[in-house]
């Protein structure tokens, strides 16, 4: 009796040990499998020519993935450049100024907002953004921009991760004890000065963090980007041209790249890219978080 | 960093005397009291304390004592108005402050603040460096200039007995330090404030036996300047440092005067049971 409930125990661990280590097996085999779909493209022509140059027509060729990488950077840096004063004061109001029943009211239509499925996000972003910015934006800028920019992109984006900033850095801003406030409020700091000197200061890696998460999911986004991007495979010059972001590049052409190898090939790289994109910039925020958290270990 | 600080030391050496000499005669000057008329504290719908009638007097260490859930607390937050961050709090009565009534319609909950020095329960650094903690105060109340600040950090770091300990560290984060010398900070940091009273919340209940008595002696050093109110869980702590004890029960206060008679000939048999240890 007692020998099979030890059994148990121990099968119960290893299963779950197995199990885990397969969820982080699968990232590799996800990698690995892109790598060796891209690998054709990637022995037919130079990486670097492939990653630096603006030239995108497949059927004579010529694969050139700067457009679709710059334009997913510019898409996801207007989209956090707008995103983080939105939710960093939403947050710090919902946290030290709001009543209780303000802070009941709006923290579950924040939980709603980041539940709508994006593709609504994009039927709003081609109904209001892209006409907003195509009449009355634009025109005091450049002379023609049909409205479906990469500057749209950035704002719907921005819309879809204002949410998610907004639930983590409330989370952050409550972490912090209410002694730390109180000892700022006691010796007659005003609330701007204790959110200025005391909140920020205490959350700057937690705010660095969540940061880094809305971004990464802001590389990735595709449906609501891809309907207000304007998808034209050029580098953008300005927030008014149209962008092409790789996720769309690769939701847009996943149906008729099935009769050019080198097509899908080309691809599989793109999606190789972005997730490479993902997981180095995931590497290089932690690294960065562990420096800032040693450095000023407050 | 460090070399210009040891520098300044040098330099206001000799001026340090002037300038607590200056201080002794702005607490001198002021007529320090507080005295409280008809104050009652409601939580949600709980009466938490309960007609309360109190003169502190000046000048001397005052230990509101009592047991757990009496009010104590919830007293002093009274005095420096930090129940206003609480809205489901309800006050009434008066509190007057050198002759002014803080809460009149008039009053700045700042001025206030400032002229309260509060040293809470346990040691809560702000998230920057030992010298921020101390400059922390003059910085928000304006003062600018880096000797004016230099010289004011120095200063109370030197008199918590803190700056022979934290001379060469003092741009290292504050959280480092032990829990003991955090207090004394803590101390450093409301007195830069250059308040003229002192409320101490159970100041001492997180340290260890060698820390508290520092602490002890810092106040008993203070009372010479300050105006020092303590919330105590400790009958001995009290015994020792205070010159007034004021003995609270269920939101009332029960006994109140000065030290020895209240310990050597207490009046009510409320007190009398307290001090011989039936409940606490």
């Amino acid at each position: 009796m007692r020998r099979l409930r030890a059994a148990k125990d121990k099968a119960a661990r290893y299963l779950m040990l197995g199990i885990g280590i397969f969820t982080i097996l699968l990232l590799l085999v996800i990698g690995l499998s892109l790598f060796f779909k891209a690998l054709p493209i990637m022995r037919e022509k130079n990486l670097w020519v492939l990653l630096s140059s603006a030239d995108w027509k497949p059927f004579k060729g010529d694969f050139g993935f700067l457009p679709f990488i710059l334009s997913t950077f510019y898409v996801s840096l207007i989209a956090i450049i707008i995103a983080l004063p939105f939710s960093i004061l939403t947050s710090i109001y919902l946290n030290s100024y709001a009543s209780k029943n303000v802070r009941r009211f709006f923290e579950p239509v924040i939980d709603l907002l980041s539940g709508i499925p994006p593709v609504i996000y994009g039927v709003w972003g081609t109904l209001t953004i892209v006409p907003l910015i195509a009449n009355t934006i634009a025109p005091r800028f450049v002379e023609f921009s049909s409205g479906y920019t990469v500057l749209a992109g950035g704002v719907v984006l921005a819309v879809m991760i204002i949410p998610l900033l907004i639930s983590i850095m409330v989370e952050v801003f409550r972490s912090i004890p209410k002694e730390m406030t109180d000892a700022s409020l006691s010796m007659g700091a005003t609330k701007w000065q204790t959110v200025k000197k005391v909140i920020l200061r205490k959350s700057i890696s937690g705010i660095i963090a969540a940061t880094v998460l809305a971004l990464s999911r802001a590389f990735g986004e595709t449906m609501a980007v891809l309907m207000v991007c304007g998808n034209t495979a050029k580098i953008p010059h300005s927030i008014f041209d149209a962008g092409y972001p790789l996720p769309a590049l690769i939701a847009n052409n996943y149906g008729e790249m099935l009769s050019m190898p080198s097509y899908e090939s080309a691809l599989m790289l793109s999606a190789f890219l972005l997730f490479i994109i993902v997981v180095l910039f995931n590497g290089l925020s932690r690294f960065t978080l562990n420096q800032i958290e040693r450095r000023y270990q407050f | 960093m460090i070399s210009t600080n040891q520098h300044t030391v040098s330099s206001y050496t000799n001026s340090f005397i002037g300038m607590d000499e200056a201080i002794t005669l702005k607490k001198l000057i002021a007529n320090q009291s507080i005295r409280i008329e008809n104050l009652d504290v409601f939580i949600e719908d709980q009466h938490i304390l309960k007609d309360v009638n109190l003169t502190i007097p000046e000048k001397s260490i005052t230990c509101i004592i009592g047991p757990s859930g009496c009010g104590k607390s919830t007293f002093l937050k009274t005095l420096n108005r930090m129940h206003d961050e609480s809205p489901e709090v309800k006050i009434s009565g008066k509190v007057f402050v050198d002759d002014e009534n803080i809460y009149g319609p008039h009053v700045n909950v700042i001025d206030t603040r400032k002229k309260m020095g509060l040293l809470a329960q346990r040691p809560c650094p702000l998230p920057m460096s030992i010298f921020d903690n101390v400059a922390y105060g003059p910085r928000i109340h304006g003062i600018k200039r880096r000797k004016a600040i230099n010289q004011t950090v120095i200063q109370y770091l030197q008199y918590v007995g803190l700056w022979d300990e934290v001379r060469d560290r003092v741009r290292k984060s504050a959280t480092r330090l032990s829990i003991g010398q955090q207090q004394r900070l803590c101390l450093a940091r409301g007195l830069a404030i250059e308040p003229e009273y002192i409320l101490g919340d159970e100041a001492t209940s997180a340290l260890d036996p060698l820390s508290t008595k520092k602490i002890e002696e810092l106040f008993v050093k203070l009372k010479e300047k300050y105006t020092i109110i303590l919330v105590t869980h400790t009958l001995r702590q009290a015994k020792r440092i205070a010159d007034h004890i004021i003995f609270m029960y269920l939101g009332k206060i029960i006994e109140a005067g000065p030290t020895e008679e209240f310990f050597n000939n207490p009046k009510k048999q409320l007190t009398r049971d307290y001090l011989s240890g039936s409940f606490s």
